[in-house]
């Protein structure tokens, strides 16, 4: 490369530093969404070079939808403790119990649709006036047309059709009390460069990224983890495979890959050759064609 | 795709915006790019192969990739700017991808405003039109640096050299009346893929390469100024722990020049000069930096600096000043109001304006100067000066797009209304 050029993931990097430094100069109390998948460890990890060397000046904020994998939670407990940073755990049991929302059922039963509930909730409970979200415009349709600063009403609702115009680095944070925004600090990157960003700065991983033995079964052609409050249907059988995550999520919703990649190289690898999308494993998103902006629109990331 | 660790970490980022008239085949041509750079998948491939076939298409509608929105699909129309990606050995690409109509402007407008390249369809069938004009005043008034003229659906008129030939000499009859710097003209069709990622048989005459040729290989590097040194302060790091109790770092992404650890600067507004100390970035001091990285400058001398401040070289200052010359581009349905007030901000600064004086409208159609008619509206362009409450350290955005450029807001509805570029 030239003189005085940075690589694309340099500019990525610095694009969201930027941004997330103009989230605490804009805002009065923000956190950051942290549910330890990929997208927001790397969240994290821009955050510490943002304002290093101090520590990071907002909280994390973990929606706990009780069903997750323990391997992720004891990364989140870990990277905690050692950054010193403050995590803030909400829970949808807690939304369950105090009966504002209601558990699905059946075996297709997901908490995933209720944690948009116990979000809200948690944002105005405290009286959070940003959240940034680890969000990319490449997931899916819908977030292809998102914008950095996304700003929601009183109830946390998306207006597609009324975006404030982003121009330039210029991000116009301004609001009415009781209204809030969503910032998305890596709306640029894609699953690929967010996997070749971990291995240029090597940052460490949950184990569960990389493939290892579990116990899974196959529900109409994704594999998911078996765990003891997983409903089978009748002709599902429980097997134990070589299996990775490729997005982490909600155990419930999370589709696992068969895979051999152990490393972060091999995981570079597997994902320049997939010829399915990640949110292409998820059972939220094959709910409908717009399961996604029907989401968003009423709140969630 | 196959793909080594030095190659990726040896990418360029490249972004541009797309823009075309209704019916042009803009979507086809994104759509085409990424499925013949292999940045479709099988689900997504599969969920359009479904919808072309509940809409009746023969063949699969590459358009129908970046419908993102419901209503969009219902009206098959595009709302609002898409973000597309995709990446080739060479480099990673941001699309913007902006939606034709007449009303949507301020969209080109917002897509162009990062762009490093325009891509800009014509209908061979029909060629320049008053839109297109539009576009290439557009993406000249944004100062994109490069601007690639697609003569699409050169399948319809029987690959003919002499009708691209015609819109080339058309196009070049405009834009002699713009500032474009670089135009380069390409035969495609969007629809079979000539001269798109691939070279077309179907145009021997043609000897120029295919538009991914282009994107991957205009030389971008050199659109970055590196000549005035501009750090507009974002925020001040102060740990105030043990270990650093009297750490100040100026955080701020680089807008222009390169900065080295003993550089002399300025301090704006205070106009006090000092030295760089070091450049601070998690677990490392750099001995160089430039646009657009994002770093944390220490300085020499304990000074009084906060967010909205400007770091600058000693030499080729900013301007300094209340009364901004500027084009303006409005975005909302409230029409601008001649003598009202506006929230302003410019790089890390915020401040209040008001509407001193409109010089003229441009008629963007003929690009024609108005200067009765005062009004300025949604989608529309003028020349205003305007007065700020405290002085304002700019350059022209000729000459720098981060320290030239200014959004306008609506204090009553908080909204962005107005994109300004500095003369």
């Amino acid at each position: 490369m030239r003189e005085n050029t940075i690589n694309h993931l340099r500019e990525l990097e610095a694009e969201s530093i930027y941004v997330i430094r103009e989230v605490v100069a804009q805002f009065e109390k923000p956190v950051m969404l942290f549910s330890g998948g990929k997208d927001s460890i790397v969240m994290f990890h821009l955050s510490r070079k943002a304002f290093w060397p101090a520590k990071i000046p907002f909280p994390m904020l973990h929606i706990d939808t009780g069903h997750n994998f323990q391997e992720t939670l004891d990364y989140r407990d870990n990277l905690m403790n050692e950054s010193g940073t403050k995590l803030i755990v909400a829970y949808v049991q807690d939304s369950i119990d105090n009966g504002r929302v209601v558990e699905e059922t059946g075996v297709n039963a997901s908490r995933n649709v209720l944690q948009t509930v116990t979000l809200l909730d948690a944002l105005e409970e405290m009286k959070i006036d940003v959240a940034m979200g680890g969000g990319r415009r490449d997931e899916e349709k819908a977030r292809a047309k998102e914008r950095f600063f996304s700003h929601r009403d009183e109830f946390g609702q998306w207006d597609p059709k009324n975006q404030r115009p982003e121009l330039w680095n210029i991000f116009n944070g301004k609001k009415h009390m009781g209204e809030h925004f969503r910032v998305f600090p890596i709306s640029n990157w894609t699953e690929m460069d967010v996997w070749q960003y971990i291995y240029m700065e090597d940052i460490p991983m949950p184990c569960i990224y990389f493939t290892h033995k579990r116990k899974v079964f196959n529900r109409d052609g994704v594999w998911l983890a078996w765990a003891p409050f997983m409903q089978l249907k009748e002709n599902e059988e429980v097997i134990v495979e070589d299996v990775r995550c490729r997005t982490i999520g909600d155990i419930t919703c999370t589709g696992l890959t068969l895979s051999k990649a152990i490393t972060l190289e091999e995981i570079i690898q597997e994902v320049a050759t997939t010829r399915i999308t990640e949110r292409g494993g998820r059972w939220d998103d094959k709910r409908s064609e717009a399961a996604m902006e029907d989401r968003k629109k009423e709140g969630y990331f | 795709m196959s793909i080594s660790n030095a190659g990726y970490l040896n990418m360029e980022l490249l972004r541009f915006t797309t823009a075309g008239s209704v019916d042009d085949g803009k979507s086809t041509l994104i759509g085409r790019l990424l499925y013949d750079s292999k940045a479709i998948f099988e689900d997504q491939m599969e969920a359009i192969e479904r919808a072309s076939e509940r809409t009746g298409d023969e063949e699969v509608n590459l358009a129908l990739l970046t419908d993102g929105l419901r209503a969009e699909r219902e009206q098959g129309i595009t709302i609002d700017v898409a973000y597309r990606y995709f990446a080739t050995p060479k480099r990673k690409f941001i699309i913007a991808d902006t939606p034709g109509h007449i009303q949507y402007t301020r969209n080109m407008v917002t897509g162009a405003s990062t762009a490093n390249v325009a891509v800009i369809l014509v209908d061979a069938r029909n060629g320049v039109i008053e839109q297109t004009v539009r576009h290439a005043y557009i993406a000249s008034l944004l100062q994109i640096p490069h601007i690639i003229v697609c003569v699409n659906k050169m399948d319809l008129v029987h690959f003919s050299e002499e009708v691209f030939e015609n819109i080339q000499r058309q196009f070049k009859k405009y834009s002699a009346k713009l500032e474009v710097k670089d135009v380069r003209f390409v035969p495609i069709s969007a629809k079979y893929g000539d001269n798109v990622v691939k070279r077309s048989e179907n145009t021997g005459w043609y000897d120029g390469p295919t538009l991914m040729y282009l994107l991957e290989n205009i030389h971008i590097s050199s659109d970055l100024n590196h000549t005035h040194q501009r750090l507009p302060v974002q925020y001040v790091i102060r740990p105030q722990s043990d270990k650093l109790p009297d750490y100040r770092g100026y955080a701020g992404r680089i807008a222009s020049g390169v900065f080295r650890p003993g550089d002399r600067v300025k301090v704006l507004p205070s106009g006090i000069t000092t030295s760089i100390r070091s450049i601070d970035t998690y677990k490392a001091e750099l001995d160089i930096a430039f646009a657009p990285q994002s770093v944390t400058v220490q300085l020499n001398d304990d000074l009084d600096i906060s967010r909205g401040d400007m770091i600058v070289g000693e030499h080729k200052a900013p301007e300094m000043g209340r009364e901004i010359d500027m084009m303006i581009c409005w975005l909302s349905e409230k029409p601008m109001i001649n003598r009202g007030k506006y929230a302003f901000r410019h790089t890390t600064n915020d401040m209040k304006c008001v509407i001193a004086d409109v010089k003229y409208k441009v008629d963007i159609n003929t690009l024609d100067k108005n200067y009765e008619d005062k009004n300025i509206g949604l989608n529309e362009i003028g020349r205003i000066i305007v007065k700020t409450t405290r002085p304002l350290f700019y350059d022209s955005y000729r000459i720098n797009r981060i320290t030239g450029s200014v959004i306008l807001v609506d204090e009553a509805t908080n909204n962005t209304v107005g994109a300004g570029m500095i003369i």
